[in-house]
């Protein structure tokens, strides 16, 4: 049974339609492995347990009457983090405040995988509405890294990340606003994507920065990540920041030649400065190497504003959440603390429902955007989010895409930084670039240090996918981290 | 550039969040080390710098008015802590 579940989504669905394995079988040997190793990990919210048996036996039914348009992702179970909608599936985002919100619609990205034959597995775990770096700022329970179980998987989609690295699921889905697939990706050592902003629709997806919040695939490999792009990839007018580019994508070719002569890489100094551990650097810094054996062309490159983004960053998410999270106000949906009038049940509800950290930036947030401080603190930051735009346009001028470190440490302790928000808020300090210039990033493993999984980042062009893909596929082509898999309930 | 007690308080109500003693104490300390953080940003010179507030260039995101299915007042209203005769229904909002 294990077997099955260390296969790639690919392989699955060729193993599916070949008709060597039934999707009963498949979804059975995974929620077994769920059974047996979720205890430890705590990867899962909700089990679609019976929603997945009714579902494989339904494309199993069709496959035996011989339907040949499937999908490609027919038969492969999918785990989708619990910010996504699901229609008549608990959607909580770890918050009390949504602990028992059943969505009366899918979100695109969920009609999309269902379109493709996926089987939605279960909901995975996160920070409160996305917002934290350890997967720790969940309302419900904690999550661990499957490869040191008294470690963080990272966040906020660390639910997403440790359900794949621990066999848990075939892929995931994730959501990123500043880090939060490629850096948990990382810490568990699997494959994160953020893709460009507007490639994926984000109806469905509950807001937290609406400017930089964007949904992406978190795989066992490189093809599956480019597969879970394309089907989730495309326009979608529920969206208004849906872009008509995004059809483009559903149709990547990942070179089955590793070659990458003609590509230029750049190296971004700063990505390299303090704070970045020794090992993940030795790590990174290998890569890169094994690129240039491809035949890429490396060089370095400043990014100077990359100091500034953090800061930028916070501001600009925390003011976007400030207003997003208005809506929980304990009317429409949600918990509803009682009171007397209106007003003290807006308080009261807030108050109960919130966790700290959501607090903490809804605060920050309110404060950047009030009377007095916009200027200082929201405008700076969105004057400061060109100057980092600026810099990434001059440094693609020179290069096709640029590699660094996707997060400065590896997985750290359960708790350590969790009465330090800003050492936490430091975690995401090499992903969020890409997210306030909506680039598109990639996190595929390169090794590991301590024992722990290190992440090489590759950012690219505005719906440059093809290019980030290939030079990661052709990477993994040449290596056996994304094979080297935790030793957990083995 | 610290922040006070009484900002923290005034900017929760702005935010229409309660919040108890301890949060107040423990908000106040938290975010004024987050604030003078992002002093970091005044080093910046952002003179004749346009601010970002989409990163893609759309614009005027269009559509025809058609006629098509939309939830029902059913479905819209089961997520309601309270509904009445299809409605929300919430405490009195008006004095008297």
């Amino acid at each position: 049974m294990s077997a099955t579940t260390k296969l790639t989504a690919t392989r699955l669905n060729r193993l599916f339609l070949a008709g060597e394995l039934s999707a009963e079988e498949i979804v059975e040997a995974y929620l077994e492995r769920i059974q047996a190793v979720d205890g430890q990990v705590g990867a899962y919210l909700t089990v679609t347990a019976a929603e997945a048996r009714e579902r494989a036996r339904k494309l199993d039914a069709r496959r035996k009457a011989g339907d040949t348009a499937l999908g490609p992702l027919a038969g492969v179970p999918v785990a989708i983090k619990d910010n996504i909608c699901t229609q008549g599936i608990r959607t909580t985002c770890a918050s009390r405040i949504l602990e028992n919100f059943v969505p009366p619609y899918d979100a695109t990205v969920v009609s999309r995988l269902q379109a493709a034959g996926a089987i939605i597995i279960g909901k995975t775990n996160l920070d409160e509405f996305a917002m934290g770096s350890s997967t720790e700022n969940s309302a419900f329970q904690v999550t661990r890294n499957p490869w040191d179980i008294s470690r963080v998987p990272g966040g906020s989609s660390g639910g997403s990340a440790a359900a794949v690295a621990a066999d848990l699921c075939a892929a995931a889905l994730g959501s990123d606003t500043g880090g939060s697939i490629r850096q948990p990706a990382a810490l568990c050592g699997v494959v994160g994507l953020k893709p460009t902003y507007g490639a994926v629709s984000r109806y469905g997806l509950v807001a937290f920065a609406s400017s930089l919040d964007q949904i992406g695939p978190i795989t066992k490999d490189v093809a599956d990540a480019a597969l879970l792009l394309s089907v989730i990839a495309g326009y979608d007018r529920r969206d208004s920041t849906s872009h008509p580019d995004a059809d483009r994508l559903q149709r990547i070719q990942l070179p089955t030649d590793p070659n990458l002569s003609g590509i230029r890489v750049g190296v971004p100094r700063e990505y390299f400065a303090q704070g970045v551990e020794p090992g993940v650097r030795q790590a990174v810094e290998q890569a890169i190497a094994k690129l240039a054996e491809l035949g890429a062309t490396v060089d370095e490159v400043s990014l100077p504003h990359t100091e500034y983004a953090l800061d930028a960053y916070y501001i600009v998410a925390t003011a976007e959440a400030s207003s997003n999270l208005a809506r929980y106000d304990g009317v429409r949906y949600g918990l509803r603390a009682e009171a007397d009038s209106v007003t003290e049940m807006y308080l009261r509800t807030r108050q109960q429902g919130f966790g700290l950290e959501v607090k903490r930036r809804i605060m920050l947030g309110t404060y950047a955007l009030s009377a007095g401080y916009y200027d200082a603190y929201y405008k700076k930051a969105q004057q400061v989010r060109t100057l980092v735009i600026r810099d990434f346009e001059a440094a693609f001028r020179r290069f096709d895409v640029l590699v660094a470190p996707t997060s400065p440490t590896v997985a750290w302790g359960l708790g350590e930084r969790l009465d330090d928000p800003l050492a936490m808020y430091m975690a995401d300090i090499l992903t969020i670039p890409a997210n306030l210039a909506g680039l598109p990033a990639i996190s595929i493993p390169c090794g590991l240090s301590q024992g722990l999984p290190v992440g090489l980042q590759i950012i690219g062009r505005h719906f440059d996918e093809p290019t980030v893909l290939r030079v990661a596929y052709a990477y993994e082509k040449v290596t056996q981290h994304h094979q080297t898999r935790p030793a957990l309930g083995q | 550039m610290a922040i006070s007690r009484a900002e923290v308080e005034h900017v929760a109500r702005l935010a229409r969040l309660g919040l108890t003693e301890a949060e107040i104490e423990a908000l106040t300390e938290q975010l004024g080390r987050i604030l003078a953080h992002m002093e970091v940003l005044r080093q910046v010179d952002t003179r004749d710098v346009p601010p970002t507030y989409h990163v893609l260039p759309l614009q005027n995101v269009l559509r025809t008015d058609t006629v098509q299915e939309s939830l029902s007042q059913e479905a819209a209203l089961r997520n309601a802590p309270q509904a009445e005769a299809g409605a929300f229904k919430v405490p009195k909002i008006t004095e008297g």
